[in-house]
């Protein structure tokens, strides 16, 4: 089995966001880097599949020479090899292009399952995954919660509110994976240590004319005022107060 | 031609699908065009009158559409805007509207916006659309340069408003669906049991945080639950990643979207993925122990001590008031 899960390297926001001066990115300044939590639990996925059914696993990003480090991360975890389309603009690349480019390295390679996130943390395009299904010509189940192989066969489950929708696919197939479906592992001190050792397959790709092209972020207005109730249990009656007010009580 | 692409559960066409007429025919009033709707499924021509205000409403009733089929409707989608060239084609930015546009897109090597809020129309035709990023807690204004614009619409943007009007013509779409349409297909619906009251429903929502500590901490706010009129217990990415409550507890950009009248946060700092999820809250009552908690600057109400304290104490009160 050839399993292929692909990230995105995205800023570790915290609690709170602050903009760049030309107001067209996040300000990275002090924060940390992660992949986005759907792709953490696809990797997850990505790994268990192996351990259970043989074979390896590759993770692949669209970005920085930086997201070195969320590749390594992976493969710390027990991802098996690791390739890097470098970009540096990759903040600015449209789901089209980023489609265009996976597909394009990985259509010969020969993956059997291709894990990608629902949607990203920062863009939360929703596109990415099926975009690359359509051009490899393979069908895609979206916002997985449980995945089953069985011989050629993958049997692929979504949450909805009425209950788990239950899907069959053959071999080779893409899924977008909702977090959930398992609990990500954290990388072994080995993993890391050896991780660090790993060659990773890097490709420079070019940007192509976006579709789609961000012109500002914004900040969405807040309206809430803070009224502070109390310290430690001292904030009981007025706690009280409040619950009795809404009905709660 | 601006074209609205709707979702229909149960046989009813859904909320965000009316919101997503009303955009659509905003769109078209101020760009001097005309409103059609796309409605796909078996027996869906009998919602056709119940579309006042839209000129045209597209219907393709293929017997194969039963249950989900994303590719299936793909195709009559992306035939549909192949055949009728609309400047916008728009559908709900749900889950399903979203996979099904972003399949269209693909198909018709189009560009698409996923989860608008906001159009900025200049001289008669759309110029700029903003979109959620972040789960909403950032907005993106981004400029769309393929033709036709493709859109899905972030859910509750917009009230859905219903208008007076001639009832609709009715066109019948009819493409022959290959096999390849119909290989992603849904083969059963297991139902999930319905225990308590869900996050989504409850009128209050406690929630824990990274500063429960333990899975066991959690019983504690069972009991303040069990308290209350209508509440349901939640938790934060931190806690679920812990294994303290289980992922369907999540509130969070990757989880639950609640909006409860009260929601009580207990040691939760306050980190964008989770406000995103409980941003919708009438109230929000924050209890931490860090003054400097970023939830204090997104909260209503602040208590500034440790849960570990005041909740106890809080059930302590609460009890007593019933026993009185």
């Amino acid at each position: 089995m050839k399993v292929l899960v692909c990230v995105k390297r995205v800023p570790d926001t915290g609690g709170g966001f602050k903009l760049t001066a030309d107001g067209m990115r996040v300000d990275t300044t002090n924060l940390g880097f992660t992949v986005s939590p759907h792709e953490e639990c696809a990797i997850e996925e990505a790994i268990r599949i192996i351990e259970k059914h043989g074979g390896s696993s590759t993770v692949l990003t669209l970005g920085p020479q930086a997201a070195q480090e969320q590749l390594r991360e992976a493969i710390a975890k027990g991802i098996t090899s690791a390739i890097l389309l470098e970009a540096e603009d990759y903040e600015f690349w449209d789901p089209a292009a980023t489609a265009q480019a996976i597909a394009e390295t990985v259509k010969s390679l020969g993956f059997d399952i291709l894990l990608f996130g629902n949607e990203s943390a920062d863009t939360c395009n929703y596109q990415v995954g099926l975009r690359v299904a359509h051009l490899l010509d393979l069908p895609c189940v979206t916002g997985i919660k449980a995945l089953e192989i069985q011989n050629n066969t993958a049997i692929a489950k979504r949450e909805t509110k009425d209950g788990w929708e239950v899907y069959e696919v053959p071999l080779p197939a893409v899924f977008t994976v909702r977090e959930g479906i398992n609990t990500p592992r954290h990388p072994s001190l080995r993993g890391i240590m050896s991780a660090k050792k790993v060659p990773i397959e890097q490709k420079k790709v070019t940007k192509p004319a976006s579709q789609i092209v961000r012109k500002a972020l914004k900040k969405p207005q807040e309206g809430r005022q803070l009224e502070i109730l109390g310290q430690g249990v001292d904030a009981v009656p007025k706690i009280v107060e409040k619950l009795r007010e809404v009905g709660a009580i | 031609m601006i074209l609205a692409i709707l979702e229909i559960v149960k046989g009813s066409l859904t909320e965000t699908s009316l919101e997503t007429v009303t955009a659509a025919r905003d769109l078209a009033q101020k760009s001097n065009d005309s409103v059609a709707a796309l409605l796909m499924g078996k027996g869906v021509s009998t919602l056709a009158p119940t579309l006042k205000g839209i000129h045209t409403v597209l219907v393709a009733e293929d017997p194969h559409l039963e249950g989900y089929l994303p590719d299936a409707l793909a195709e009559i989608a992306a035939y549909a805007i192949r055949q009728k060239s609309p400047k916008i084609a728009l559908a709900p930015g749900t889950e399903t509207g979203n996979d099904l546009m972003a399949r269209v897109a693909a198909r018709l090597n189009l560009g698409l916006a996923t989860n608008c809020v906001e159009f900025s129309v200049e001289g008669g035709s759309l110029k700029r659309v903003t979109r959620l990023n972040w789960g909403g807690s950032l907005l993106e204004e981004v400029e769309i340069f393929s033709s036709p614009i493709l859109l899905t619409l972030a859910p509750h943007a917009l009230a859905a408003q219903s208008a007076d009007g001639a009832t609709p013509t009715v066109e019948t779409l009819s493409l022959t669906l290959t096999e390849k349409a119909l290989r992603v297909r849904m083969k059963e619906l297991i139902p999930t049991e319905k225990k308590g009251i869900s996050l989504t429903d409850a009128k209050i929502v406690i929630g824990g945080g990274r500063g429960m500590g333990s899975a066991e901490a959690f019983k504690m706010l069972e009991e303040l639950a069990s308290l209350l009129h209508n509440a349901a217990v939640g938790a934060t990415r931190v806690a679920t990643n812990n294994n303290w409550r289980p992922h369907s507890d999540q509130i969070g950009q990757t989880g639950a979207q609640i909006a409860p009248d009260l929601y009580i946060a207990c040691g939760i700092s306050g980190a964008i993925q989770h406000m995103v999820g409980c941003k919708n809250s009438k109230k929000i009552l924050a209890i931490n122990k860090d003054p400097e908690a970023p939830i204090f600057q997104r909260a209503d109400y602040g208590v500034i001590g440790d849960l570990h304290q005041v909740v106890p104490a809080l059930i302590a009160e609460l009890k007593k008031l019933k026993g009185a």
